[in-house]
């Protein structure tokens, strides 16, 4: 008995009228599709990447707030959680942990979140200014469940690291990011559902909210 | 799943009497194209988009074998398992192995359409292994008695908050709430252990893509994400057509997806998967399996029906199908509903066990034209349509008469002398009114809408009237 794949294979080869010699020449067109891969018709934006992603994020229900560098944002966090009554219990993804977050009057753990962290904050691999979209990749420095388990979710986010859009984020990682991360997870809001009578409603798996913090 | 497409006719007839069901249908009418109409502005041209996202998904149909084996070699290469599944029942085989080999005793399952296809739910039942829905329209059906859902990316929009209300209280044995906030975290309470606790996730997919062997799942609840990162095997369930080749491809399908489905200019999370966990990752799944299947997809290829695999399964064709916002979802009988149900289901589950589906339809080409990848559904239900009557599959009453008018039609003076008698029937009907209400011959015609009364003289008559006057 053939298998399941070569039967399917076979299958398309007969409908497509593939001859079997026909198959390199269409790997090889495959093959030049990929590497030469173009981006489509986009929409183009004049002035501040920055400026729109924030406007976009806001959009999404996001919430917004910027320091001048690195070096503030623990403490930024923490008065924002304050003035949020979110609590001081938080935990940071590795890559940020080199700041200095013994100041900042916070409870931290650095890691990997588990079910009960009520609040997690991450880096962010770029930001899409198109539709305020956070691009998180995930990593030992980067876990994917700091931005998913918590129920509020702080990404830092370097104003260098806006792009205009999906293909030119596309474009730093294919360059940058060996071997290709298991999880590329982009984030636009806090989670939601409009399942019951379409109504939307926040919160429904994932964080209740998400606060970008613009650095520089 | 279990196709009931025979009975549409008597299941159309139950739920155009169902008032709470035409209620809750009426609630949502209309709001989603709304929004897709006014999403589409903040392309600068959508147009362009559009004919973009039908050449991706077409070019990738012509070579689609070389396509698969790429994505293939991607997938393994990062780590990943691919099987091929030519049925259903192939596929709920190949999950159920996968669940024994890990010693898996729940699943969570985010939505796969292509797992309502194989009826994996029952089958992994029937196997001794739980299956948990978490989207939260799927989560609502389950509970209820394994209903189906009636939209594909609404599975619920027939129900009222009081029903979801009702169902809660009775199953999670809780107080009854009817304030959506409150259900929806009731679900989240319910569920959250669950993600916790799976050993196993299974996905469908939006997308795969042949560039980096990656399966793209876009949802808006997070529950996708949870799926793929808590258990320790991740499952992706799709259909063989879903390829696209690279990641700026999927960057332009995602400005027309969720603009289509939901009016959204993005998903809440759009996940690339890719592989299992790397040494050192804190999280993600230890296996990660691919299942792709056919379910007759491969013999839709190089015929005339190619262009609806295509498909990217937004639902903007039965937001705006005048036939299905009036008989929901439920009526079609199998997984998809609305006017890529009606042209799907005949393909994949026969044309003799969905009659009435390619007739569901008033070709008034609203699908069409809303269409994100340009699928001529009107013209392709139409192909339907004859490939019934060449079966032979139209009632024997409508063949007679086929035959009879062509018999008459190829005799001109005699077509002409019955069109005079019918136009003075018909005018005696119409009783000097512009319509006519109730119809002798045909009382079934006129049973729900009035009939049109014709002219006095017919095309032809005045035709030959105007000729003798030498004009």
């Amino acid at each position: 008995m053939s298998s399941a794949r070569d039967d399917i294979l076979g299958r398309l080869r007969q409908r497509i009228g593939r001859e079997p010699v026909g198959t390199p020449a269409a790997r090889e067109r495959v093959g030049q599709v990929i590497a030469a891969s173009r981006a489509g018709p986009r929409p183009s934006y004049d002035g501040d990447l920055a400026a729109r992603f924030i406007e976009r994020a806001k959009a999404l229900i996001s919430t917004v707030d910027a320091c001048a560098a690195p070096a503030d944002v623990p403490a930024r966090c923490a008065s924002w959680l304050t003035s949020q009554g979110l609590g001081r219990r938080v935990v940071v993804s590795p890559s940020l942990a080199g700041l200095d977050w013994a100041a900042s009057g916070l409870d931290v753990r650095i890691g990997a979140a588990a079910g009960d962290d009520p609040v997690g904050i991450t880096g962010c691999f770029r930001a899409i200014a198109e539709t305020g979209t956070l691009m998180l990749c995930s990593g030992a420095q980067s876990p994917a469940v700091n931005s998913l388990l918590p129920e509020t979710h702080i990404a830092v986010v370097p104003r260098e690291h806006i792009v205009a859009d999906m293909e030119a984020a596309f474009a730093v990682a294919r360059e940058t990011l060996d071997p290709w991360p298991r999880a590329v997870n982009f984030v636009s809001g806090p989670s939601r559902t409009a399942d019951i009578e379409q109504t939307i409603v926040l919160g429904a798996h994932g964080p209740y909210r998400v606060h970008l913090l613009i650095v520089g | 799943m279990e196709i009931r497409s025979m009975h549409f006719v008597s299941r159309v007839r139950q739920r155009l009497d169902d008032t709470e069901l035409q209620r809750n249908l009426q609630r949502t009418r209309g709001r989603n194209a709304a929004a897709r109409l006014a999403s589409l502005s903040s392309l600068d041209d959508f147009d362009a988009v559009r004919a973009r996202a039908t050449d991706i998904r077409a070019s990738v149909l012509r070579d689609l074998d070389v396509w698969l084996e790429r994505f293939e070699a991607e997938a393994t290469r990062r780590g990943a398992t691919v099987l091929w599944a030519r049925d259903g029942d192939e596929a709920c085989r190949l999950v159920i192995d996968i669940a024994r080999r890990h010693d898996v005793k729940t699943v969570v399952k985010a939505k796969s359409m292509v797992s309502e296809e194989a009826g994996l739910n029952a089958a992994l039942e029937a196997a001794g292994i739980r299956p948990v829905e978490t989207d939260l329209g799927e989560y609502i059906l389950q509970i209820n008695d394994n209903e189906p859902p009636s939209h594909i990316i609404m599975p619920v929009i027939h129900k009222s908050k009081e029903q979801v209300s009702e169902l809660f209280a009775r199953v999670h044995g809780t107080a009854a709430k009817t304030d959506i906030v409150e259900l929806t975290r009731e679900a989240r309470e319910k569920l959250r252990p669950e993600f916790l606790g799976a050993e196993m996730g299974i996905s469908g997919g939006n997308f795969l893509i042949a560039e980096t062997g990656s399966v793209a799942i876009v949802t808006n609840e997070g529950n996708g994400r949870m799926c793929t990162t808590m258990p320790r095997v991740h499952v992706a369930l799709t259909g063989i057509e879903k390829v696209i080749p690279t990641l700026d491809d999927l960057a332009t399908l995602l400005r027309i997806l969720p603009r289509s489905a939901t009016g959204q200019a993005i998903s809440n999370y759009v996940s690339l998967l890719t592989g299992p966990k790397h040494e050192g990752d804190a999280d993600g799944p230890e296996h990660m399996y691919f299942v792709l299947v056919d379910g007759g997809r491969a013999d839709l290829i190089g015929g005339d029906f190619e262009p609806m695999l295509r498909c990217i399964r937004c639902g903007a064709c039965m937001n705006h199908c005048p036939v299905y916002q009036t008989i929901g979802g439920h009526s079609y009988g199998w997984v998809y509903p609305g006017p890529m149900g009606s042209v799907l289901t005949p393909l994949y589950q026969g044309l003799e066990k969905a009659k009435d589906l390619p007739q569901a339809a008033t070709l008034c080409n609203q699908c069409g034209v809303v269409c994100p990848v340009s699928i001529p559904l009107p013209d392709l239900m139409r192909k339907l349509r004859e490939k019934q009557v060449d079966a032979g599959l139209r009632p024997w009453s409508e063949r007679l008469s086929m035959r009879l008018w062509a018999w008459v039609a190829q005799r001109p003076a005699l077509y002409a002398r019955g069109v005079r008698l019918a136009v003075r029937y018909l005018r005696w009907l119409a009783d000097g009114r512009d319509r006519i209400q109730a119809m002798g011959v045909a009382p079934g015609w006129t049973a729900e809408r009035d009939f049109p009364a014709p002219a006095a003289q017919s095309f032809r008559d005045r035709y030959a009237a105007r000729r003798r006057a030498g004009r």
